[in-house]
């Protein structure tokens, strides 16, 4: 499964042999450059980074090494090889052999997954154009620009599929992937998280490990799609996702030690005193935590939703692990708990199965991200300071779905809007947390050099140390 | 009792991504809420997991007693890798496998050696079975000199030597492309016994004397580091002032990666500088010696030196039959003619480079000081890209067959 990187368009799906389907993508290519120059990361074209490319999908070459230009990084089409013999899984069509092509009467439903997904990909990367501006270190500036250039590969993921199995309209929603802009009032990006900023480290660190992690699970739900390219493009890019999640809890993880060396070495609690010298307060980092939990919560969709039944049930859309679940992978007559809001109390309450899959998703999401939050508990308990990292309620400060006409906090209790307003500062960032983290935002660009509300990593990338030169300016 | 080496993940660096779990062909890898796990009783040391890991919490080893590996539930509990216990050292011989530990020197020598081919190489599958780590530092070989002979001119700058050991009844099995450790008697300045110093073999298999007991070494007198400041070099220099009869302390042999195809049809495209030339000799003599059937690939060399002066085997070598070798010498210090590297010489010969490169039978093998990878790369990517290639995709293709082998110092 080499990849031919002798081709404009890299690849391992056989591109030359498809002469439309490369003049097509071919034509793509310089809008997406365009695209990359226009809203990539800031100032920084011209950098030689340290940069991890794949070669080929298997486990010896996807992760091959070397200094690149971001422009000139080789964005291509990887999927991993086909398993002979793949059925459906799940749903109606369970048993039936996996779909080389996509069935008529389900593709508008699977444009619009790929849409959705594909959309987040370029979104996220509008989202941190200006962090390299700010980086802590050399080594954190190189992972920004990993995360990005891979986020540009999925997107190209994502518009191979819409080229290769949707004719015109997959060509018209390719464009309106370049063309829509994250945050933007008229053209916004399709999900909200997607339109959020991310303006400070903190808040990428946070998004890394938050929000890509959600795409973790979309991406893992779309592995077991019975429509057999878009199952084998996802598990390629599952492999690629686990970097961003790397960067994501290791960059967390990284200022919860700095505060917390800080703390011990001065023997203090208070936050202002904290941040006098120079570090985020855990507290601060608590309400960070809580704003980017609770914006990922809405990105699994509503808690009961007919869309998510319909996917499952045509087979576009499985559950994570679906193979590893002991059931009919039917589910017509099974029952999911959902949460409720009724007499002012927060309760659990039975809802079809089918329609539950978001929550689902949702609660195996929270399983995963929670273990991670322990991890970070650990970091502050070897220091011997009593303060403790949680994941927020899953009903808290949710904007889609039944739960967002509810106030609710962190511990899940049901508020009156009066107590909301009066509390929600201590829960979410306020102007004022933000600017303080802001105001410690500075490039560093020294190898070996970290911004001092930081820890350095334990260890380098791909082997190399710490103070390796990641990134080179010309 | 002996010591193996077991392959664990560190739960304080792993973000639980999966990625080895989904990697692992043999299922080694499985998980419960709090940690990844690797069963000791299923790694087959192919190191698949190893470079697909986001953080390196994959690439974890710890020397335990066989058949006492950490077990899965214990390792499910661990919030931190255990320190390394503390191991009678003496039992770190085995009959040799990957799961057989190697000491901390040869360890950390052998990955540097081996950095520049972007990777870990299986052998050739038609290599033989190499035998490794079968004398340690505590329970070293003791061969007797038999042969030490000045290769360079005595003119040259530099003093090569080919030395010849015997190990008497003492079992020392080695491939070509395997390296022996050697231990200088003596103190360093701060009162501990000498590192271990490796050495390429650079006889074949059946010997330096064909079926006796012994093997041969090449020697570069060191007299100045890297950047040309005088030091004296405590092994080679050893080496370079025995005198036959005289005795050495020999650990090894190290290497499993680094040998030899062995099928019919294989090519051996070498490329080499100084005292490099140690295992490509080894090789060629392997196949020269080799009465009919030969393997009948080609070998192609590619050899670099300062003056022919300095060009260890220089006679013998100039008189090896063309159509059983095809030799090309770089000289990039003789007056009056210009610079020339072996990536030169390879461009110079990029039609008869891409035919091998093209062709699967073809293994490559680079070994000399560490400033020839990136000379040589760049001239593999030109001429691959003249003829229609990509270096990038080939190289890792060969790699993982088991086809490119680079060792560098």
């Amino acid at each position: 499964m080499s990849i031919d990187y002798s081709q404009k368009i890299p690849n391992n799906v056989g591109l030359a042999e498809n002469k439309t389907l490369q003049r097509a993508l071919e034509h793509w290519q310089p809008e997406f450059i365009n695209w990359w120059q226009d809203m990539g990361p800031d100032d920084s074209q011209s950098f030689d980074v340290y940069l991890r490319t794949a070669v080929s999908v298997d486990p010896g070459g996807w992760a091959h090494f070397d200094y690149v230009k971001m422009p000139d990084y080789r964005w291509g089409i990887f999927l991993n090889p086909a398993e002979e013999g793949r059925k459906i899984n799940f749903g109606a069509h369970k048993g039936e052999a996996a779909w080389q092509e996509v069935p008529g009467e389900y593709r508008s439903n699977l444009r619009r997954l790929i849409v959705t997904q594909g959309d987040t990909e370029p979104a996220s990367v509008e989202q941190q154009r200006h962090l390299g501006l700010t980086c802590p270190s050399l080594y954190d500036m190189r992972n920004l620009f990993q995360v990005n250039v891979e986020e540009g590969r999925h997107l190209w993921a994502m518009v191979y599929l819409l080229h290769a199995y949707f004719g015109r309209d997959g060509r018209e929603e390719a464009e309106a992937l370049l063309e829509r802009r994250s945050g933007d009032a008229d053209n916004p990006r399709i999900l909200g998280a997607f339109n959020e900023r991310t303006p400070d480290w903190l808040s990428f660190f946070m998004f890394t490990y938050f929000t890509d992690r959600d795409g973790k699970y979309q991406l893992c739900s779309l592995a077991e799609s019975g429509f057999d390219p878009l199952a084998r493009t996802c598990k390629f890019m599952l492999t690629e996702e686990a970097h961003h999640m790397f960067v994501g809890e290791t960059g967390v993880g990284r200022v919860i030690q700095r505060t917390c060396e800080i703390m011990k070495q001065h023997q203090i609690d208070d936050p202002a005193k904290v941040r006098a010298h120079g570090v985020i307060d855990l507290p601060t980092i608590q309400r960070y935590l809580n704003f980017h939990f609770s914006v990922t919560m809405d990105l699994f969709g509503a808690d009961v939703s007919s869309n998510a039944a319909t996917f499952y049930n045509t087979g576009l859309k499985g559950r994570y692990e679906e193979t590893k679940h002991d059931d009919d992978h039917q589910l017509k007559d099974a029952s999911y708990p959902i949460l409720e809001v009724a007499n002012g109390q927060v309760i659990t309450a039975q809802a079809p199965y089918l329609n539950a899959l978001n929550e689902r998703l949702r609660d195996d999401y929270i399983r995963d991200a929670v273990s991670g939050i322990e991890r970070w508990n650990k970091i502050i308990q070897k220091q011997g300071i009593p303060f403790v990292l949680k994941a927020p309620h899953k009903a808290f400060n949710r904007k889609i779905g039944p739960l967002s006409a509810s106030k609710i906090s962190p511990t899940g209790q049901v508020l009156s809007e009066a107590e909301w307003t009066h509390h929600h500062l201590d829960w979410l960032p306020s102007a004022e947390d933000r600017a303080f983290v802001s105001s410690l935002m500075g490039r560093i660009a020294e190898p070996g050099q970290f911004a001092n509300w930081i820890a350095p990593p334990a260890r380098g990338i791909n082997n190399q140390t710490v103070d390796f030169e990641y990134v080179r300016f010309n | 009792m002996t010591i193996m080496r077991q392959h664990l993940i560190d739960p304080e660096i792993c973000i639980r991504c999966n990625t080895c779990e989904e990697t692992c062909p043999v299922g080694a890898i499985s998980h419960d809420s709090r940690n990844y796990v690797v069963d000791a009783n299923k790694c087959k040391f192919c190191y698949n997991c190893i470079s697909p890991c986001p953080t390196g919490a994959i690439d974890n080893w710890r020397q335990v007693q066989a058949g006492e590996p950490y077990p899965l539930a214990e390792q499910l509990l661990w919030d931190t890798l255990p320190a390394q216990a503390v191991l009678d050292e003496s039992q770190k011989v085995g009959a040799g496998d990957a799961a057989t530990p190697l000491p901390d020197d040869v360890e950390q020598i052998a990955a540097a050696s081996t950095s520049g081919q972007g990777g870990i190489a299986p052998p050739p599958w038609s290599a033989a079975h190499p035998y490794v780590n079968l004398y340690s530092v505590q329970k070293p070989a003791v061969a007797t000199v038999s042969g030490n002979f000045r290769l360079t001119a005595e003119n040259a700058s530099s003093d090569i030597r080919h030395i010849v050991l015997d190990f008497g009844k003492a079992s020392f099995p080695v491939l070509e492309g395997q390296t022996i450790g050697i231990l200088a008697p003596g103190l360093d300045a701060s009162g501990k016994p000498h590192h271990v110093r490796l050495y390429s073999v650079a006889s074949p298999r059946d010997g330096e004397r064909p079926h006796y007991n012994n093997l041969s070494l090449t020697i570069k007198r060191v007299t100045a580091d890297h950047t040309d400041a005088p030091v004296r070099g405590v092994a080679s220099n050893f080496l370079c002032d025995l005198k036959k009869g005289d005795k050495v302390q020999v650990v090894g042999p190290y290497g499993t990666s680094f040998l030899m195809p062995n099928h019919p049809g294989s090519n051996l495209l070498m490329i080499c500088t100084g005292t490099g030339s140690a295992p490509m000799r080894a090789m060629t003599e392997r196949r020269r010696r080799r009465p009919v059937p030969k393997e009948d690939g080609l070998l192609m060399l590619f050899f670099g030196a300062r003056t022919p002066a300095e060009l260890p085997y220089f006679g013998p070598l100039t008189r090896l039959p063309r159509e059983f070798i095809d030799i090309n010498l770089a000289f990039s210090r003789v007056p009056e003619q210009p610079k020339q590297y072996v990536q030169d010489l390879i461009r110079n010969r990029a039609e008869d480079v891409t035919r091998l490169l093209r062709d699967e039978n073809t293994y490559i093998y680079l070994c000399g000081l560490k400033g020839m990878e990136s000379g040589v790369d760049a001239a593999f990517s030109d001429i691959c890209c003249r003829h229609g290639l990509t270096w990038k995709t080939l190289q890792a293709d060969l790699l993982q067959q088991g086809r490119y082998h680079v060792e560098t110092y």
